[in-house]
């Protein structure tokens, strides 16, 4: 296998408590710390661990967002990617569009393999891989667990709501990743430093034929519903009794 | 009228009870005419099923081998090519669903509206962001096609007693060979299935290890309850990942719902908030669980759980 493309989104960490702004008009993002999507992350370690093991020859990153979202790519590139690129544009990116901008790249680079997260924390959409890999026509294998690459295919076993469930794939594919499908790396100092100097290219959605046309219009964003604090019983006898009083048992 | 056609899932013989949720979900769209599309091999078993449920008119058949197993690949182009005659498409959304649904979508060129959970209007809806701390109203292009997975643990499932048509379609679709079903494991048990029981029992890390789930499992029995896990029993090793509650794993709304030695974090609260009682048993008086529970118990679960297991099985 000669390339691996892993897609990386730039998100609010995820240990920030997000807040909605008063006015309703979207979450507080003001000085907040952004990060890599933690699935994106599980997704490059993923390629990085197949091409240590010799079955691949470069990975590569890439990412679609503002000119800071250089700043997650280079993380990449600290942890091991051999090059990346940022599709720079500050309009808000849907799922469609970034699965076309996706469908663009891989076209010109022509990975075996293209590794996303299986979300983004942001806006949970779950959608990007799969769009890329029907625009793409190649196979999906989302919320993978396992990966083995062999022979020009990949058995990989996906999470699913019954258990375990394992699916082969001719390459090229796309695969999105779970959370248990490995631990990622930390990134070391010197690491950081040799990443500032592979090369990030930068270009645009214009350059690669891609609008940025709003499909799903956020009319209104929202605090959810809290539910009330309830009551703190003293032993097991007492909460029986206050389970028979609501008629749950 | 709109015209609304749900992707019916099953397991061959047995219709899920997500279905039925999508199909409430449909029916709050005014004026809808509702479609169920069943995939399979041998759908005779659960299109009989989808015609049961209320508010349903027709019920499609689309048998063909290649629908054994249920492959988004392969779905999606023929769940593409049915979608031409309606305005709206509803999926489930569970990992099917979730697999399905954009692959289908990217094909249509539409958007997605993911996890829908309340119906605004036929082309406004509400559906969770940032793992549920956010909650954004959308609206849909009205000229375009409506896409979506409907988040099943906001809607009652539909009753049944319905009577639709059930009628064969097949496509003059090409399907591709890319992607072949090898086998699946599922941590089968004959106890409620997680995403639909009424009563879930759930435990964390602290339950220490597999073998101490066993107390949990016992429990569940007496109530017959369905297991959960917290993420970090899951990544412990103490419980299956199908048994995962929260924002990654499963989203349920369950009439009770027990926390045993769960603290608590964000990405657990977001798949039980929609339980009808949330009942917490914690050593930690401090512990966030108890912020949303509605009855706590602050104490030691090692002794908690068989002395409530003595008491309800009186």
């Amino acid at each position: 296998m000669k390339k691996i493309m892993v897609c990386i989104k730039r998100v609010v960490d995820y240990n920030v408590r997000v807040r909605v702004k008063p006015d309703g008009s979207g979450v507080l993002l003001d000085g907040v710390k952004m990060s890599v999507n933690p699935f994106d992350e599980i997704a490059l370690e993923e390629a990085l661990r197949i091409k240590e093991r010799g079955a691949a020859i470069e990975v590569l990153a890439v990412s679609i967002g503002v000119s800071d979202a250089q700043q997650q790519l280079r993380t990449a590139l600290a942890m091991g990617a051999d090059r990346a690129i940022l599709v720079q544009t500050d309009a808000p990116v849907e799922p469609l569009t970034a699965a076309r901008t996706f469908l663009a790249l891989a076209k010109k680079e022509n990975p075996d393999l293209v590794f996303l997260g299986k979300q983004a924390i942001d806006d949970d959409a779950n959608q990007t891989g799969q769009m890329l890999a029907a625009l793409w026509e190649r196979p999906q294998a989302t919320y993978a667990s396992k990966v083995e690459i062999a022979d020009g295919k990949a058995t990989v076993t996906r999470e699913v709501d019954a258990g375990l469930e394992t699916i082969e794939v001719d390459l090229p594919a796309v695969i999105t990743v779970d959370l248990r499908l490995n631990e990622p790396r930390y990134v070391k100092l010197p690491d950081i430093m040799k990443a500032k100097k592979k090369p990030l290219d930068v270009t645009s959605l214009d350059s690669l034929g891609v609008s940025a046309r709003v499909l799903l219009k956020t009319v209104k964003t929202e605090p959810p519903a809290q539910r009330q604090k309830g009551v703190i019983v003293k032993d097991v006898a007492e909460l029986v009794d206050a389970l028979k009083k609501k008629g749950l048992l | 009228m709109h015209k609304i056609l749900i992707v019916g899932e099953h397991d061959g013989k047995t219709l899920n009870p997500a279905t039925a949720k999508c199909v409430t979900c449909a029916k709050l769209i005014a004026d809808a005419e509702i479609t169920i599309a069943v995939f399979g091999a041998d759908t005779t078993a659960v299109a009989s099923q989808a015609a049961a449920v209320a508010g349903v008119k027709t019920v499609v058949r689309i048998d063909r081998p290649e629908n054994e197993h249920p492959l988004a690949a392969v779905f999606a182009p023929q769940l593409a090519a049915l979608a031409a005659d309606y305005s709206h498409v509803f999926g489930p959304s569970t990992s099917f669903g979730k697999d399905l649904m954009p692959r289908a979508a990217g094909l249509l060129g539409v958007a997605q509206v993911s996890d829908l959970m309340a119906v605004e209007g036929p082309f406004k809806f509400r559906r969770p962001i940032y793992a549920g701390n956010a909650i954004i109203t959308v609206e849909t292009d009205p000229a375009a096609k409506v896409l979506a997975t409907v988040r099943v643990a906001s809607f009652e499932a539909q009753a049944g007693g319905g009577s639709a048509n059930i009628l064969s379609k097949s496509l003059d679709v090409a399907l591709p060979t890319h992607t072949r079903y090898v086998g699946a494991k599922s941590g089968s048990t004959d106890r409620p299935d997680l995403q639909t029981a009424s009563r879930v029992i759930s435990g964390g890390r602290a339950l220490g290890s597999a073998e101490n789930f066993k107390l949990l499992f016992s429990l569940a029995d007496k109530l017959g309850a369905a297991v959960g896990a917290s993420r970090a029993a899951v990544d412990a090793g103490y419980a299956a990942n199908e048994m995962q509650v929260g924002q990654t794993g499963k989203i349920i709304s369950p009439e009770v719902y027990f926390a045993f030695g769960i603290s608590g974090a964000i990405q657990h609260l977001t798949g039980i908030k929609d339980a009808r009682t949330i009942i917490a048993i914690n050593k930690d008086a401090e512990a966030p669980i108890f912020e949303v529970a509605d009855i706590g118990l602050v104490g030691d679960l090692f002794q908690i759980v068989p002395e409530f297991e003595k008491l309800v099985a009186k």
